[in-house]
């Protein structure tokens, strides 16, 4: 469904990633963990082509989209909904406003339908009372949380979550957790997940790659990847206190 | 690399850089031009009518302030000159006359790039580093029209309405001075203010205030896109983007007259 072939990215003077290769499968859950600054971001952002390899292709659904014109590239774009790390909200709307923005700006969709639709994804969510504040008014987490739901209104087949739970409670992070495995079960969606949560990425994740340096250093179902033979993957797992005797030991969503 | 080699490399590079942001900028406007036809669409009349608003409103007041005493300044200067010569009256066309052509167009110019446009780039500054131009494109979301557009036709059809009021509010300025200072009476100055003045003044003077619009937004927009490096970068984006309007607002109204006047 999403498949990266021999992608290198040099941004600056330093080369993000370096030959990676990899591929994530309909129906998938695949999370991306790795240091900060290890290219998870940009990773995504191959994804959606705004960002392009220096060499190497990307390819969804079989489709390679580095020279796509402007038509092609936006029916691609329409298969996916994005959450980004920051939100992306604009600020000079309230959250309905930034929910409704897609249906707005691509359906021709009657008004009352629009909030309908968007109250059931703001419910969803939890934010059925801030519908009407703006985006500067919401703490981080809700922010988050209205961008989700900006990112499911279309419906979209692939979703990608840059740091979904990170700077909120780890109650509302199980939420958003449920939430994606749910969207899988239910729907179908292939999610791909960058995160920093290893609990999280262990508990959701069909299978998880991590970056480092340029380079994927593990790619794996989760009980394959706390076996993980990888010096850098030991200590990152055992910085987040996972063992390999732990309880993920007998997890497999294979 | 010899130091010779090295900066002629440089200063290459830079001209490169220069030369692929110009076009970048006209690609943009060229674009946003394009988009005009939807200015009052369902989808972004909202945001057309907020921005006409903001931009007419935003300087009133600064603009009032500079109108008057540049008619003022002018009636002094010129009015100090004529009175060597007996010919206080002509202070009334002087005014008029640099006001309409010159003044009007070039002093609103500047207050709205300093005002207006440091805003524009401020804001879509804001947004690209903080990924809201990213996501606009992500939902295929055209920022060229749904951005660049609605504040194109603001500041093209502003530019020229704010002239003609700092136009009007800098003839009584003169007058003003005139009546007080120079002993020249209210109808004597209007009376020869509107005999010297003609048609051909006021048009290019509102041609130029036109062109200073689209300038201004290019220049804003532009500066705002290209931001990198977080809350710095927004700062120094706003920075360039008056510096460069007030630039390319100087050189441009000049070649303006030029082409009108010679
Ligand atoms: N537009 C850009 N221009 C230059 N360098 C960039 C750009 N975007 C990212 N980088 C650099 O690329 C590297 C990887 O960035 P990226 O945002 O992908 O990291 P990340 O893995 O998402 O980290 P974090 O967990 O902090 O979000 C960083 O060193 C960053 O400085
Ligand atoms: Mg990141």
């Amino acid at each position: 469904m999403i498949r990266f072939d021999k992608v290198t990215k040099v941004l600056g003077r330093k080369t993000v990633l370096d030959n990676v290769s990899f591929e994530v499968g309909e129906g998938e859950t695949f999370v991306i963990v790795g240091l900060s600054g290890a290219g998870k971001s940009v990773t995504l952002k191959h994804m959606i082509r705004l960002m392009l390899p220096d060499s190497g292709t990307v390819s969804i659904d079989g489709e390679a989209i580095n020279l796509l014109g402007r038509g092609a590239l936006r029916e691609v774009r329409s298969k996916f909904g994005v959450l980004f790390q920051s939100a992306a909200l604009l600020q000079w709307m309230n959250v309905r406003d930034n929910v409704a923005l897609p249906l707005r700006e691509h359906t021709k969709m009657p008004e009352e339908e629009i909030i309908s639709r968007v109250n059931e994804k703001l419910e969803l969510l939890s934010l059925d009372d801030a519908g009407d504040k703006f985006p500067s008014d919401i703490s981080g987490g809700m922010q988050k949380r209205a961008g989700l739901a900006r990112a499911i209104i279309m419906d979209p087949k692939i979703v990608l979550y840059d740091e979904p739970t990170s700077g909120l409670d780890p109650v509302t992070s199980r939420r958003i957790d449920d939430l994606i495995v749910n969207m899988r079960k239910r729907l179908g969606i292939t999610s791909v997940v960058v995160t920093h949560d290893l609990h999280s990425a262990l508990a959701i994740g069909s299978r998880i790659m991590m970056l480092h340096q340029g380079q994927i250093v593990e790619n794996a179902p989760p009980a394959g990847f706390i076996k993980s033979k990888n010096e850098t993957v030991q200590s990152f797992l055992e910085s987040q206190y996972i063992t390999k005797k732990g309880k993920w030991e007998e997890l497999s969503h294979e | 690399m010899s130091y010779p080699v090295r900066s002629a490399e440089r200063v290459g590079g830079q001209v490169i850089q220069l030369l692929h942001n110009t076009g970048h900028a006209m690609f943009m406007l060229l674009e946003a031009t394009w988009f005009i036809q939807f200015a009052f669409g369902k989808r972004s009349r909202h945001e057309t009518v907020t921005q006409l608003f903001v931009t007419g409103i935003k300087s009133l007041a600064v603009i009032s302030v500079v109108a008057m005493f540049t008619g003022m300044i002018l009636a002094l200067q010129t009015g100090l000159e004529l009175r060597r010569y007996g010919q206080e009256v002509y202070i009334g066309s002087a005014v008029a006359v640099s006001m309409i052509r010159e003044m009007g167009p070039f002093m609103t110019g500047l207050i709205i790039a300093a005002s207006v446009g440091s805003a524009i780039a401020a804001q879509l500054g804001t947004m690209t580093v903080s990924e809201e131009i990213a996501a606009l494109e992500v939902m295929s979301i055209n920022p060229n029209r749904f951005l660049v557009m609605p504040r194109l036709v603001a500041l093209t059809l502003m530019m020229p309405v704010l002239t003609v009021y700092t136009n009007i509010l800098g003839i009584m300025g003169g007058a003003i001075v005139g009546a007080t200072q120079l002993g020249v009476s209210v109808t004597s100055y209007m009376n020869n203010a509107t005999e010297f003045a003609t048609n051909k003044d006021l048009y290019v003077g509102l041609f130029k205030a036109f062109i200073f619009g689209i300038i201004i937004t290019t220049v804003s927009c532009h500066q705002g896109f290209m931001t990198r490096e977080g809350a710095v970068g927004v700062g120094k984006a706003t920075r360039r983007s008056v510096i460069i309007s007030f630039l390319v607002i100087l050189v441009v109204g000049y070649m303006v007259t030029r082409m009108f006047y010679i």
